[in-house]
């Protein structure tokens, strides 16, 4: 936990956010913004850049393959865009926010793991340019999101 | 991530572990729980940080704290424990047992030297598999086999209607399940080593296939040296009572090198190793023959046959199978059970029952069946994953040598 903690918090000063420290074990970032379905979002302007929580990512287990889309396609908020496979399962990715793909990270194609070791850094999945910036007001809050994951956790 | 809840996750890894009785799988999505059986080693899951999933009817662990890749390497690299208490351990005694099981499987159990044992397949009057076990001789009184859990009602429903009317022509047999005993498998380099220090017995004399009834740390178990990942290993079958004592006292000998290991690496070594998966590379409809099993078919047995389906098995000894079990490598994503395969024309000759990500090798490895004629190694072939087709040949199993302990 303390591992987690101590990455988390140069994270958090790499990015310049700040972070929640919550009593269970996955890590939520302050500013940015999350979806139900487990995606991060950071909103720069009009590009906003995406991945999966740690959440989800613990979740999944170790990723060993990312399915990216093409540049230049666009996507629309909830929809999948993608998937993220991982040796239990696949998963598809739903895009956050609506947009057009202007970058994807290749590295992920050689690293897959990024997305387990660094879900908010390294192991970003793609950046868009956004269509409609009011879209991102749907979205929860790293608060929102720390209670919903708790939920979600308990349920079950 | 589809659908907004993790949870459903876990239900797509139990469905695509545990296709091997798909009307558990039903249950399974109805039942809480509490429905589910545990197993004597439940509650030291749990503490060791094992993650419980619905399987078979049981409650059991997918993995513990390290991730399923680092689980699999390290049993290669050191050794696993695994508790496969769920699986199901009978005894089929009497002076008739060894001819009464032969009317249900493929082995020449009569061949077989007391105190070694064999794979083998239960056949069903086609001459598909009802289910495949590690059955051994004893004695040749006593027979001691074990089936997958997921085949547990099945198959004892199976053995038990063949029993009574094999008994009411005058035959001497009788069974007992062995509900009161817990399975453990221990696998890897280490296997043997940690495992002689909780025995006497010198186990360097004990190969491959072979079978004892012997002390371990201080409790009567039956030991079979064998197992579900390719590397050495043993199997044993100890009073449930004393499961959680000989579980801490194998990983204590290891000084923590073999470690806890689920159900997730478990599939990926079985894999690796090439071994077939009851529910996906093997079921009702496809038989030994077909599976690549043909070896496990005694050689008596197939000049005589007697056994359930032998009519439809010797044909296929005897003009080739029309479909055959292979191994597949491929880029792209891992294919997956029911991923189509296609010739490089895009003609369809065949489907994939088992895949994934090898962590030993770090590449994508399946199995599948395709045409006969189609299936010799290096055929380049296209696997449609979600739609798209990646590239994919054809290569011989098993992926990762195995290192069973066979005398030189």
């Amino acid at each position: 936990m303390a591992a987690r903690f101590l990455w988390a918090s140069r994270v958090a000063s790499h990015l310049k956010i700040s972070i929640a420290q919550r009593g269970f074990a996955s890590v939520v970032l302050k500013d940015l913004k999350y979806a139900e379905s487990h995606e991060w979002v950071k909103i720069d302007g009009n590009k906003a850049t995406f991945g999966i929580t740690d959440h989800a990512q613990d979740h999944l287990g170790d990723v060993v393959y990312v399915e990216l889309p093409d540049l230049g396609r666009s996507v629309s908020q909830g929809e999948s865009f993608g998937a993220v496979e991982s040796v239990k399962a696949t998963s598809d990715i739903n895009s956050p926010v609506s947009g057009k793909v202007v970058e994807v990270n290749e590295v992920l194609t050689e690293s897959p793991g990024l997305v387990n070791t660094s879900p908010y850094e390294d192991g970003w999945i793609i950046k868009v340019e956004l269509s409609d910036a009011e879209e991102a007001k749907k979205l929860m809050d790293s608060d929102k999101y720390s209670k919903f994951c708790e939920e979600e956790d308990a349920k079950h | 991530m589809r659908g907004g809840s993790l949870w459903q996750l876990g239900q797509s890894i139990t469905r695509r572990l545990a296709q091997s009785d798909k009307k558990s799988v039903s249950r399974r999505y109805l039942a809480s729980g509490s429905d589910l059986k545990k197993t004597a080693l439940y509650d030291f899951h749990v503490a060791h940080g094992g993650k419980m999933v619905p399987f078979a009817g049981w409650s059991m662990p997918i993995q513990y704290k390290d991730s399923i890749i680092d689980s699999t390497v390290n049993c290669r690299v050191n050794g696993s424990l695994f508790d496969v208490a769920h699986m199901c351990g009978l005894s089929l005694k009497g002076k008739d047992c060894v001819p009464f099981l032969e009317t249900l499987v493929v082995a020449d159990v009569a061949g077989l030297a007391p105190g070694t044992g064999s794979l083998t397949v239960f056949t069903n009057e086609k001459g598909g598999a009802i289910d495949d076990s590690v059955i051994t001789k004893v004695t040749d009184e006593h027979i001691y086999l074990v089936v997958n859990a997921g085949c547990r009602d099945k198959d004892l429903a199976h053995i038990e209607e063949h029993m009574k009317a094999f008994k009411s022509k005058g035959g001497d047999v009788n069974w007992h399940i062995h509900d009161e005993r817990s399975l453990l498998a221990l696998q890897g380099p280490l296997a043997a080593p940690v495992l002689q220090h909780l025995t006497k017995e010198d186990l360097s004399k004990l190969y491959f296939g072979q079978f004892q009834i012997l002390d371990i740390n201080g409790s009567t178990c039956f030991l079979t040296r064998t197992g579900y990942t390719g590397e050495d290993g043993f199997e044993i079958s100890v009073p449930s009572e004393h499961a959680v004592d000989l579980a801490k006292a194998i990983l204590e000998k290891s000084e923590g090198k073999v470690r806890l290991t689920g159900l997730g690496a478990r599939d990926s070594l079985r894999l690796e190793a090439g071994l077939c998966l009851y529910g996906n590379d093997m079921e009702q409809h496809i038989t030994p023959v077909e599976a690549g099993l043909t070896w496990a078919i005694g050689k008596r047995r197939r000049a005589e046959g007697g056994f359930l389906g032998a009519d439809v098995i010797l044909k296929q000894l005897q003009d080739g199978p029309t479909i055959r079990r292979v191994g597949f490598f491929s880029s792209g994503p891992p294919a997956r059970s029911h991923s189509e395969v296609h010739d490089e024309n895009g003609n369809k000759i065949g489907e994939i029952t088992s895949g994934g990500f090898s962590p030993n090798l770090k590449k994508n490895i399946a199995m599948g069946y395709v045409k006969s004629g189609q299936h010799k190694t290096g055929t380049k072939v296209k696997i449609l994953v979600r739609g798209k087709p990646y590239e994919g040949n054809i290569t011989k199993m098993p992926f990762v040598a195995t290192k069973y302990y066979k005398p030189s």
